[in-house]
């Protein structure tokens, strides 16, 4: 019953409490409204933001010396989350089945290790660093923690679910997921479609004074 | 200018544009914007961190943006912002920013905190939260023309002694002229060289150009305080002056904030764009130097270095000029290893050196300068801002650094091919 909760009119309820977030994320980003720039510019802002979103993926010497821990801990965990999200076996299929209709190729099982592992010291790393780091602690809030304990939660789930083969932890791993999706566009989590805005919007600005940001 | 808590708020409030919001969305509080502040490197005061000095207004933002910041407010559990909360951070918002912009430059998600911190202090202006220095120099400015009480009568007496120095007659309000140059009062005051600099310059390159009486200062104290009602009034005085005289450029003169002022932020201040363009005096020098009209001879073989006025270069986007300029008169120019748009400013930009009140953290802050130079080893900088110039010097002598600072438009006039000599 609880099961069947989970993988129907719950997974549809969350589905749709993401999108519609989403979207409504977006919309009072733009609602807010900005002034154009009537400044006579030195090149073209498009380019500007096209450029920034992709230099930003790239540290700048000096931040990449002072805060190593926090790069090298944020690319482990974006680049296995990213491994794992859209490339481990159960997920290609799930997706497969219920999204997009078809699939495509799926990690093979070491890889997936790999991935797993690279993620959680990732996390771990960045959530220790929260913790104990005076600028991060001050920085921190609440949405960050069950954010980041939430992400944590599924990963861990997920990964005992694959290992153990156990319906029910695929359907703990699943509700958490669902939870998560209903979490996120109320949450800082949202950087992750957001920093397109912020990218762009700094890239153009900065192109149009001819810096490259 | 009037001072009321309330409006402060409103006009934080109305200070949250798309932009902004994205800024606050996309935040992870990851704390690496820390690690490129001068403030915090410098004391290791984590509330020092550039996006932890946005805290007022990034709970306005979540009240008035966010779903949970409004359900909050519904259920009475969210604290509003209160006069004590500008008052704790009347400090971080103006004595420990100088709106350099570094942070913007290294923030994974692309926040750009200088834009956040310039727009949050209309917020605590109007709101009476701020320092009292900085309200002084934008009330001269208003009222007199001058943040440092600068008059036309204390222009032309600067003027006399260039005419008299240089045997050049300085042209004043003539109409028609190519280019209408703008100074700082600084420049005025403590270094005057740098008008008989351009003077010369000007002359031995044969260019148009003319001093208004109506407005020759270049600075903007309101962009600094945070009140776009002052800086657009300052802004309006020059345009006025240069459309009357219909010139085709206006010059900003070594200054940095007088530059992001007038040439990127002014057509925004006063709604349209202008019908003259605005070029930065190293933008012309370098371009009279490449059309051959500046005739250069001769450089210098002291080993020196160049320090980024952060308005100019970093949030300018004038950063192949002073660096063309100086391969032509100086054989020794080395760079500091974090130089051009990730320069260290000098720790006085954006007011701070207006707000007597900071002085002794401005001091501190000056080690990363302090230290970029040891790391380099050389006793010459130059630099193109009377402001970064001063407090560059008065950093140096109070760590008692054996180090010289000239001005950039100084060094060139000094390699002048003179007309007899041509
Ligand atoms: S670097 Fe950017 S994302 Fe990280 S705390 Fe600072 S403003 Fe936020
Ligand atoms: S603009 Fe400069 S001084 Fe201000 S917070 Fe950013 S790095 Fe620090």
């Amino acid at each position: 019953m609880i099961g069947q909760l989970i993988d129907g009119p719950l997974w549809y309820f969350s589905l749709a409490v993401f999108c519609l977030g989403v979207l409504f994320r977006f919309f009072t980003i733009l609602r807010a409204g900005l002034k154009p720039d009537l400044a006579i510019p030195r090149a073209g802002g498009a380019a500007g933001a096209l450029r920034n979103l992709f230099t930003r993926f790239v540290p700048r010497r000096d931040v990449a010396t002072r805060g190593r821990l926090t790069l090298v801990a944020g690319y482990l965990f974006h680049l296995g989350l990213f491994a794992l999200l859209f490339f481990a076996r159960p997920h290609v299929d799930f997706y497969a089945e219920r999204i997009t209709g078809f699939d495509w190729p799926a990690l093979p099982y070491w890889a997936f290790i790999i991935s797993a592992e690279i993620a959680f010291i990732g996390l771990l790393l960045l959530w220790l660093h929260r913790l104990l780091h005076p600028v991060t602690r001050l920085l921190s809030t609440a949405d960050d923690h069950i954010g980041t304990g939430l992400v944590f939660l599924v990963m861990l789930t997920g990964c005992l679910a694959l290992a153990q083969s156990f319906e029910p932890l695929r359907l703990l791993h699943l509700f958490l997921a669902e939870l998560l999706l209903i979490y996120f566009p109320f949450s800082s989590l949202m950087h992750t479609f957001t920093f397109v805005f912020s990218r762009g919007y700094t890239g153009a600005i900065m192109g149009r004074k001819g810096v490259n940001a | 200018m009037e001072h009321d808590f309330a409006k402060g708020v409103e006009e934080l409030g109305r200070q949250i544009d798309s932009r902004i919001a994205s800024y606050f969305s996309s935040c992870v509080h990851c704390g690496l914007c820390a690690e490129a502040c001068l403030f915090y490197t410098e004391t290791g005061d984590p509330r020092y961190t550039p996006i932890y000095k946005l805290e007022p207004m990034r709970r306005l933002w979540k009240e008035q943006h966010t779903f949970w910041g409004k359900f909050a407010v519904k259920l009475g559990l969210s604290k509003p912002l209160t006069e004590q909360d500008f008052a704790d951070w009347e400090e971080l918002v103006y004595d420990s920013c100088t709106m350099c912009g570094r942070c913007s430059m290294v923030c994974p998600v692309g926040n750009d905190i200088a834009y956040m911190i310039r727009k949050e202090r209309e917020g605590f202006s109007t709101a009476g939260y701020s320092p009292v220095g900085m309200q002084e120099a934008t009330h001269r400015a208003l009222t007199i023309g001058s943040p440092m009480g600068v008059t036309l009568k204390t222009l032309k007496a600067a003027l006399a002694h260039v005419e008299k120095d240089t045997g050049l007659k300085i042209p004043m309000d003539q109409q028609g002229a190519d280019y209408m140059t703008l100074f700082s009062s600084m420049e005025i005051v403590n270094f005057p060289e740098y008008i008989e600099s351009v003077a010369r310059i000007f002359d031995a390159a044969g260019v148009s150009w003319t001093i208004s009486s109506e407005a020759f200062e270049a600075t903007n104290s309101g962009i600094q305080i945070g009140s776009h009602e002052a800086a657009g009034e300052l802004v309006s005085r020059v345009v006025n002056a240069a459309e009357s005289l219909g010139v085709k450029f206006v010059i900003s003169p070594e200054c940095g904030h007088a530059y992001s002022a007038i040439r990127w932020e002014g057509p925004n201040l006063i709604g349209r764009p202008y019908k003259f363009e605005i070029i930065h005096i190293l933008e012309l020098l370098d371009q009279l130097q490449k059309d051959g009209r500046l005739q250069l001879s001769g450089h210098t073989d002291t080993p020196l270095t160049f320090h980024d006025p952060c308005q100019i270069v970093r949030r300018g986007g004038v950063v192949g000029p002073p660096r063309d300029l100086l391969g032509k008169v100086a054989s020794g120019f080395v760079e500091m290893a974090d130089h051009g748009t990730m320069n260290w400013c000098c720790g006085g930009g954006g007011g701070v050196s207006a707000n007597e009140r900071a002085e002794e953290l401005r001091l501190k802050v000056f080690d990363r300068k302090r230290k970029q130079l040891e790391e380099l080893g050389v006793k010459t900088m130059v630099t193109a801002c009377a402001n970064c110039r001063i407090v560059l010097e008065e950093g140096i002598e109070d760590r008692e650094m054996d180090v010289e600072v000239i001005g950039l438009t100084e060094l060139v006039a000094e390699y002048l091919t003179t007309k007899s000599a041509q």
